[in-house]
């Protein structure tokens, strides 16, 4: 795994169920002892518990996961996946993640200052793409960067190193870690009422390719997970239901190292749904003609 | 109008780890080019850093030698700066949780008395590759064997008010960090470097020469047993607020 933003970074499969994932995550967990971020944990098995019935169940929903720019058709799927879980035997509770709207900008922040340190080494040097003839060194690191990188990988590095630089450090970077503090205590605070929170995994169905122009605006789109990222939390997103053509996930959020019980939740409402089956309109479209 | 000397240094000790700061790569001294380093010395994509404690352990010896305040909690950081022989595109070194405090040496003057000089701060860092440019027809070769190498770096308080004084504080630094047995610190191997901070202000003023900025940031260099001073004009400060290091990830 090539490093983004070291803080943030994590591996996670994409699978064609809960289950899988419970496979996967078998095989990926445990100390490297080249890798000073993982944890020596006892080994675990985290199909053990997949069939675990969810009576008593505490789920949290977070009220700012529902505020103002979520949209209708996944606001209703996951209410309703929420509605499938009460049968079930769990109990709804609201909570309150109150720094929640800074999570963006935190991220935003985060990211890109650790990006742009993580990005240095393709400076046409040793990896990545060279420019063709540079005359001298600084013209060969220049037109590299400039050739080799996209414009939102950019874009990225410029905001990094300026939130980076002499004299603005405390009022972005540090700032932002502060943030990232308090979001990770809305969690942590949460936690102690509920046992996995749930929401929607982003406001809208999938946007088409390169049809938004600004880049806040695709930013948005993933603010219901980015402050998990930012608190280090573990969760999975699984499919809910389809509006026009195109899936929505739910994301079950756990505590720290409670990838058991967020697998588990997940298992149960796959047994009960066949949303994880249903391919999106596209691809079964595509299938129907082939 | 007086004038008087204020001189601070920074001297960067090898620390003789037998492998990197962060990687398993030996640092034995005067191997084949590039035959001592790793894929992470290489900044190969995806590889992380391991920790060599053995270099905290000698940083922490050389801190209490000088009776220097020990940090309980160090933090790494990313310096950036581009530059074929860093091949990361960053050192990793210590800005504002260094292992090494507040601490001091007492030298002996020729007229036998002595002097209390402070020590800032003494932080670990990794030392950068070597470029050399001749031999190579218009182009440079990269040598990674020294790239990574664990650095102690002790930056005195600028106190010293001589070059006898100067010269005096390096000898009883060799002497504490070959009585330590932390680096072989042999000047021409480049085992123990030293830059020198030289300012100049009228006698009586306690302020570091900030009306002018030339005379404040003389950069001096000291070379050989440190009676050489050879002098070179910088236009600004060369430790000014570093990038920080993304890796903390303390919640």
């Amino acid at each position: 795994m090539i490093a983004f933003a070291s803080s943030l970074d994590q591996a996670g499969p994409i699978t064609k169920s809960a289950e899988d994932a419970a496979l996967m995550l078998n095989a990926m967990v445990g100390l490297d002892e080249k890798d000073s971020t993982s944890i020596d944990r006892p080994a675990e098995d985290f199909t053990a518990s997949l069939n675990q019935p969810l009576k008593g169940l505490r789920i949290g929903v977070p009220k700012q996961h529902f505020a103002q720019g979520l949209s209708m058709e996944v606001e209703e799927a996951v209410r309703n996946a929420l509605a499938e879980y009460e049968k079930l035997g769990a109990t709804i509770k609201e909570v309150d993640l109150t720094n929640s709207h800074l999570s963006v900008s935190a991220y935003y922040v985060v990211a890109p200052a650790e990006a742009s340190a993580n990005l240095s080494r393709f400076d046409g040097v040793r990896y990545g793409y060279r420019c063709e003839d540079p005359v001298d060194l600084e013209d060969m690191y220049k037109r590299t960067r400039s050739e080799g990188f996209g414009e939102e990988v950019k874009r990225r590095i410029m905001i990094g190193t300026y939130a980076l630089s002499a004299g603005y450090y405390d009022a972005y970077y540090r700032k932002a870690q502060k943030i990232r503090r308090f979001i990770k205590d809305d969690f942590d605070r949460a936690f102690e009422e509920v046992d996995v929170i749930i929401g929607p995994t982003s406001p809208h169905t999938a946007f088409k390719l390169g049809s938004k122009s600004d880049p806040v605006s695709m930013y948005l789109e993933d603010i219901y997970t980015i402050a998990v990222n930012l608190a280090g939390l573990p969760a999975a997103s699984i499919p809910v239901g389809v509006a026009n053509g195109l899936p929505m996930g739910m994301q079950i959020i756990g505590a720290y190292f409670d990838e058991a019980k967020i697998l588990n939740v997940a298992h149960q409402f796959q047994q009960h749904t066949d949303w994880h089956k249903q391919k999106p309109g596209p691809i079964a479209s595509n299938e129907g003609e082939a | 109008m007086e004038w008087e000397t204020v001189i601070g240094l920074e001297v960067h000790v090898s620390l003789s780890t037998k492998s990197k700061l962060f990687s398993g790569s030996s640092t034995e001294f005067g191997a084949d080019p590039n035959t001592q380093a790793s894929i992470f010395d290489c900044a190969l994509p995806g590889t992380l850093p391991v920790f060599n404690e053995e270099a905290l352990r000698m940083a922490v010896r050389f801190g209490v030698a000088i009776g220097a305040e020990i940090g309980k909690r160090s933090v790494f950081d990313r310096k950036n700066y581009f530059y074929p022989d860093l091949p990361k595109g960053y050192q990793v070194t210590q800005l504002d949780f260094p292992t090494v405090g507040k601490g001091a040496l007492t030298v002996t003057l020729s007229d036998g008395s002595e002097k209390v000089i402070g020590v800032t701060r003494a932080h670990i860092e990794e030392n950068a590759g070597k470029s050399l440019h001749e031999e190579f027809h218009g182009m440079s070769g990269i040598d990674l064997n020294r790239a990574g190498e664990p650095l102690l770096e002790i930056v005195s308080e600028p106190e010293i008010a001589s070059a006898e004084e100067a010269v005096a504080y390096l000898k009883k630094l060799h002497t504490i960090i070959r009585y330590l047995d932390i680096s072989d610190a042999i000047m021409a191997q480049g085992s123990m470097r030293c830059d020198v901070n030289v300012s100049i202000r009228p006698v009586g003023e306690t302020e570091l020469g900030t009306k002018d900025r030339n005379k404040e940031h003389q950069l001096v260099s000291l070379r050989g047993k440190g009676d050489h001073l050879r002098g070179a004009k910088t236009a600004g400060n060369s430790r000014g607020r570093w990038p920080h290091h993304s890796g903390n990830q303390t919640l």
